[in-house]
């Protein structure tokens, strides 16, 4: 038996998982996939800024469009540091397809004109 | 002097939100006034993501959320200033900006929302005894410098209060390559949701300590030392608990406050909150000012804010149109459990049903919410779990109002 807290929404449910994999105490479907997931390939969405290269003094802030490896977090975010764009930036612009090759792009999430 | 039918003021996401639904409720002059350089306040430097999940059933970072209303605004062409700071505020509704762009400028107005948001509290607030050094910041401005300014604040860093924002700043600066090396919090509890304990703290290894708050901050220039220790029941220091912590970064996560200095200049009467006294218009003591989101009350979740934000901009609607009927008011008041219950009363007259929110003094299980007048039950609801940190809403509906003969109460009775 394992307890997780989910982290799906802000309810914050604290999950059960027995060793056959069923999952109790959630409140939404979304609960008993995340366990799963969390116990067989735990993944995190990262977010992160970076430079506007035309701007003074201006970032711009980022996302991973899918979840990566858990453990990939900080190579991912050495990655991130890398990376800049030239305004105008819109939401859901690629910066950089698959990035270390984990099927998730690093994608702007602000716009600017 | 220009006349306006409604002045918001804030851009965040009450402001934009009430702003909107004036307009859809048939407003047209309409002026939003914002501070800073963009729209969208404080969500601006709110780059992680969770946002959404109520208003647009999905998961939104700050900025993304914030777009959403910033299209909608242009959409409907609703007229707002930027960098128009709110200097003054009148009981007859003048408001007094000043902008770099337009100088010294005072607009009439038929009514205005306040959404002004709320600020932090500082060292200076919780008294924080030891050394005024360099290196101690609240977590909003800290967030401030990293999201948008794109400066780190410190290499080796401790975090007091485990409030939402400490933990998301826990978690940004360890990703940043920064050294969280602990956050404590004076409380048995932590009022930060659970999913940012876990996926901000226990997936980093950072340690959270319970009943344990800076007993003694020490640095000659920059902050050198934080030392923590537990405490008593009565949150009193237990000497001899000492922990030190060579640092030289303190954050502060110590509370929110609404902000509303230009309601003090009105008189107008604040609540237990430390926001506005309202009816169920969200209209405060001052006929005609509405107010909405963290300026009214700390929310827990923003897609709240905007709900709460859309129910201040219907009701100036209603206002402008001579709707809302002020025969006879109730209060509505905390009762057995609750720290404080919104609105403060309640015009009997309604249009809509009202939604109660209020918060619990501290975690409890198994408890039935009684909403009384007198000895008659209006409302009765069986809660499993009540925690400090989790706004409550229920509804009334209008009709019941008749019932209520006299205040209506709010309180927990154990199951």
């Amino acid at each position: 038996m394992k307890e997780l807290t989910c982290i799906i929404c802000p309810r914050g449910c604290r999950l059960k998982i027995d060793d056959q994999m069923n999952v109790t105490g959630n409140s939404c479907p979304r609960g008993p996939k995340y366990a799963i997931a969390e116990l067989t390939n735990p993944t995190r969405t990262i977010t992160s800024s970076i430079r506007v290269t035309n701007r003074p003094y201006t970032l711009v802030s980022v996302k991973t469009d899918k979840p990566i490896p858990k453990d990939k977090m900080f190579d991912v975010m050495k990655e991130i540091d890398k990376l800049s764009i030239a305004a105008p930036t819109h939401i859901g612009q690629i910066v950089k397809e698959n990035i270390l090759g984990l099927d998730s792009n690093i994608i702007i999430t602000k716009n600017i004109d | 002097m220009k006349n306006i039918d409604l002045i918001i003021i804030g851009s965040g996401a009450a402001g934009m939100a009430a702003a909107i639904e004036a307009k859809k409720n048939g407003i047209d002059d309409i002026l939003i006034l914002e501070k800073d350089n963009c729209l969208g306040g404080i969500l601006n430097q709110c780059i992680h993501n969770g946002f959404g999940l109520t208003e647009f059933k999905e998961e939104l970072t700050g900025p993304e959320y914030l777009s959403r209303f910033v299209e909608q605004v242009k959409q409907l062409n609703i007229p707002y200033k930027l960098n128009a700071q709110v200097i003054d505020l009148s009981k007859d509704k003048i408001v007094t900006y000043s902008s770099k762009e337009d100088g010294l400028v005072s607009l009439k107005a038929k009514a205005i929302i306040m959404a002004t948001g709320c600020y932090e509290r500082t060292a200076g607030a919780i008294m924080l005894p030891g050394d005024r050094c360099s290196g101690i910041i609240t977590a909003g401005t800290a967030q401030r410098y990293l999201n948008i300014n794109g400066m780190m604040v410190g290499k080796r860093v401790v975090i007091l209060g485990s409030g939402d924002i400490g933990l998301i700043m826990a978690r940004r600066l360890t990703l940043e390559g920064a050294k969280v090396l602990c956050v404590s919090e004076i409380m048995p509890y932590s009022n930060g949701l659970n999913r940012n304990i876990q996926q901000c703290l226990v997936d980093f290894d950072i340690p959270l300590y319970l009943s344990r708050t800076v007993s003694k901050v020490v640095g000659k220039n920059r902050l050198e030392k934080v030392v923590l220790s537990a405490v008593d029941k009565n949150l009193q220091i237990i000497p001899g608990t000492e922990m030190e912590f060579e640092c030289d970064t303190l954050i502060l996560s110590v509370g929110l406050i609404p902000y509303i200095s230009l309601l003090n200049y009105i008189d107008c009467p604040i609540s237990s909150t430390k926001g506005a006294v309202v009816n169920q218009y969200m209209e405060t003591m001052i006929d005609g000012i509405f107010t909405c989101g963290n300026c009214l009350h700390v929310h827990d979740v923003v897609d709240f804010v905007s709900d709460e934000a859309r129910l201040a901009g219907r009701s100036a609607a209603l206002y402008l149109n001579n709707m809302i009927k002020k025969n006879g008011k109730i209060a509505l008041k905390p009762g057995n459990g609750l720290s404080y219950v919104l609105p403060q009363f309640i015009l009997e007259d309604s249009l809509e049903d009202i939604i109660i929110k209020f918060r619990v003094r501290q975690p409890v299980t198994d408890q039935v919410v009684m909403v009384k007048s007198g000895d008659t039950v209006l409302i009765k609801v069986i809660k499993p779990v009540l925690i400090p940190s989790e706004m409550v809403m229920i509804k009334l509906s209008k009709e019941k109002l008749v019932d209520a003969k006299e205040e209506i109460v709010v309180s927990l009775e154990a199951r």
